[in-house]
């Protein structure tokens, strides 16, 4: 009534409408709600029409989620589930950190440095298609069962994407940018500080996000092998007792730790780059 | 001897070559720049422009002949040539105050003396209440206004620009020239233009210099003597236009026939 001509909706970007993008957002919300429900319900009645109707296979190979939020609980209760999660979180921040000290330390050092490059590139580059796995038997042989080995372990396979990406971080500096900074006065040591450091630094937070989750996956296969706790401990322990809703639940606050950790780490990446957050306003 | 004894240069090109491998990108060019003087390098693609201002940056050295500022040779970039790119070559993860304080940065001023300087150059550009935007957020013309006061806040004495107005549209190109000599007459210094827009040159320099191709040299050296500000359909302007053209042309021929 009081607009003369309406606009059609499709003609305003859809980020421009404040009211529409909540509500896209609230629906795209609520669409995760709905998938995670649909996946929950088909668990349940996967497994009890198998317990109660069908009698495929032994129940206790699937049990519901229900009765995996009960073994939570239950571990929960008598503590082992958070000593588990410490046990395996300080192995893993222990672990990541190294690798993120070392594998920026040495990518920066190798990236500079041309004779160094030529020296290290193909070590690692013999080293890096091999699975890290393959090398933990040996490091539990060299370090022991206790802490060591597992964060000797982690730090070396997260060291490999924290290096790699550090270096092609450094590689890919703008040369115009360096010229315009030496151009304005800018001595070697400041053009690494003030160019070269911040120009890698999307590559390097790449990096260190990819090293994290590998960080947490290798920590549950090195729990399996040779350790008294931990979640991969907690799996494996539960296997031999045929717990399976314990071995469900090790998996299942992986995974939760996991995403909360991506989470914490993209608004950390998202604070560190907001220049690179374009579209005027 | 000639004039050049009276009148010291501030930039002295002598004898300057440059190879590539086995190609010349420049052969034995010679120039002597007034201090104060505003000269434009014109040719087409190819010619070697950038390889001399390079030369005189301090980006590459010649591979004969020596290029002198102030009577010093020069070996590597300084503070006091400020160079300006025709991609703009800001820092995208500083902000607009923040790249234009860069130069200030480096001489060790104090914050408050960054932002200060920052702003008033900000300013000098038209570009005041921008300071906080990224270049991310900058239209081509605010980016490069952005360029030209980080590279003014040095204070250089000699201004290097190479195409710096040529990803423009027409329209933020001429009003940009024209801010950029009305900069020039407060500031006074030895500025040396690359382009490649014979209406550019003569709008702004009081020499241009008309370079060969194949190999790259000084073909024409040309001292305008136009009364400031120029009018772009004054018939003086558009007779050099012509002229230049026919230099120009028959260098752009030699290059489509051999
Ligand atoms: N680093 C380099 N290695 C090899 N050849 C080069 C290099 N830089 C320039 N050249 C060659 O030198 C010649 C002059 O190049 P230059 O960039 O100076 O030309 P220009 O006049 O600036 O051209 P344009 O108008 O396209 O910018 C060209 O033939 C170019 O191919
Ligand atoms: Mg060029």
């Amino acid at each position: 009534m009081s607009e003369a001509i309406p606009l059609p909706a499709a003609a305003i970007p859809a980020a421009r409408r404040p009211s529409t993008r909540w509500r896209a957002a609230f629906a795209n919300g609520g669409m995760r709600v709905l998938a995670i429900l649909l996946f929950l319900a088909i668990w349940t009645a996967v497994s009890l029409g198998n317990a109660y109707v069908w009698k495929f296979f032994n129940p206790i190979l699937l049990p519901s989620p229900l009765a995996v939020l009960k073994a939570g609980i239950d571990l929960a209760e008598s503590g082992e589930l958070q000593r588990d999660i410490f046990a395996s979180l300080s192995r893993v921040l222990q672990g990541f950190a190294i690798a993120a000290i070392a594998g920026v330390a040495v990518g920066l050092a190798v990236g500079t440095w041309r004779p160094l490059e030529k020296l290290v590139e193909p070590m690692i580059e013999l080293l890096r298609p091999i699975p890290p796995l393959a090398f933990l038997p040996m490091m539990v042989l060299w370090f022991g069962i206790g802490e060591t080995s597992k964060i000797v372990f982690i730090a070396y396979a997260a060291f490999f994407p924290v290096f790699t990406t550090t270096v092609e971080g450094i590689k890919h500096v703008d040369p115009v940018l360096l010229r315009a900074a030496a151009s304005l006065g800018a001595t070697r040591t400041e053009l690494f500080r003030y160019v070269v450091l911040p120009a890698a630094l999307p590559g390097i937070i790449t990096g260190l996000r990819l090293g994290f989750g590998l960080s947490f996956f290798v920590i549950v296969a090195a729990e399996f092998i040779a350790a008294d706790s931990g979640l991969g401990y907690l799996i494996n322990d539960a296997r031999t007792f045929f717990m399976v809703s314990n071995m469900l639940l090790g998996a299942v606050v992986i995974g939760l730790i996991g995403f909360l950790f991506n989470i914490l780490l993209r608004a950390a990446e998202n604070w560190l780059l907001r220049w690179r957050q374009t579209g005027r306003s | 001897m000639d004039g050049n004894v009276v009148t010291t240069a501030k930039i002295r090109i002598r004898g300057v070559s440059k190879r590539f491998g086995d190609a010349v990108a420049l052969q034995d060019v010679g120039l002597d720049l007034a201090p104060n003087s505003f000269t434009c390098l014109l040719g087409p693609s190819g010619c070697g422009k950038s390889t001399l201002l390079n030369m005189i940056a301090g980006f590459a050295e010649p591979s004969a002949g020596q290029v002198l500022v102030d009577g010093q040779p020069v070996h590597g970039p300084s503070a006091d040539r400020g160079v300006v790119f025709q991609e703009y070559a800001l820092f995208p993860w500083r902000t607009a105050l923040d790249n234009v304080a860069f130069g200030p940065m480096l001489r060790g001023r104090s914050r408050a003396e960054q932002r200060e300087i920052g702003r008033r150059y900000l300013a000098l550009v038209g570009l005041a209440g921008h300071e906080d935007k990224y270049p991310g957020n900058l239209s081509g013309g605010m980016k490069q206004r952005v360029a030209i006061a980080r590279a003014l806040a040095n204070d250089p004495s000699v201004l290097l620009m190479d195409e710096p107005f040529g990803a423009l549209d027409a329209q933020t190109r001429e009003v940009l020239q024209e801010e950029l000599l009305a900069i020039w007459e407060r500031h006074r210094k030895t500025v040396v233009f690359v382009t490649h827009s014979i209406s550019e040159s003569i709008f702004l320099a009081d020499r241009i210099v008309v370079m060969a191709t194949r190999p790259g040299a000084v073909k024409e050296v040309i001292d305008l003597d136009l009364p400031r500000p120029r009018d772009r359909s004054d018939p003086a302007f558009t007779a050099l236009e012509r002229r230049i053209k026919e230099l120009v042309r028959a260098e752009v021929q030699k290059l489509g026939v051999t």
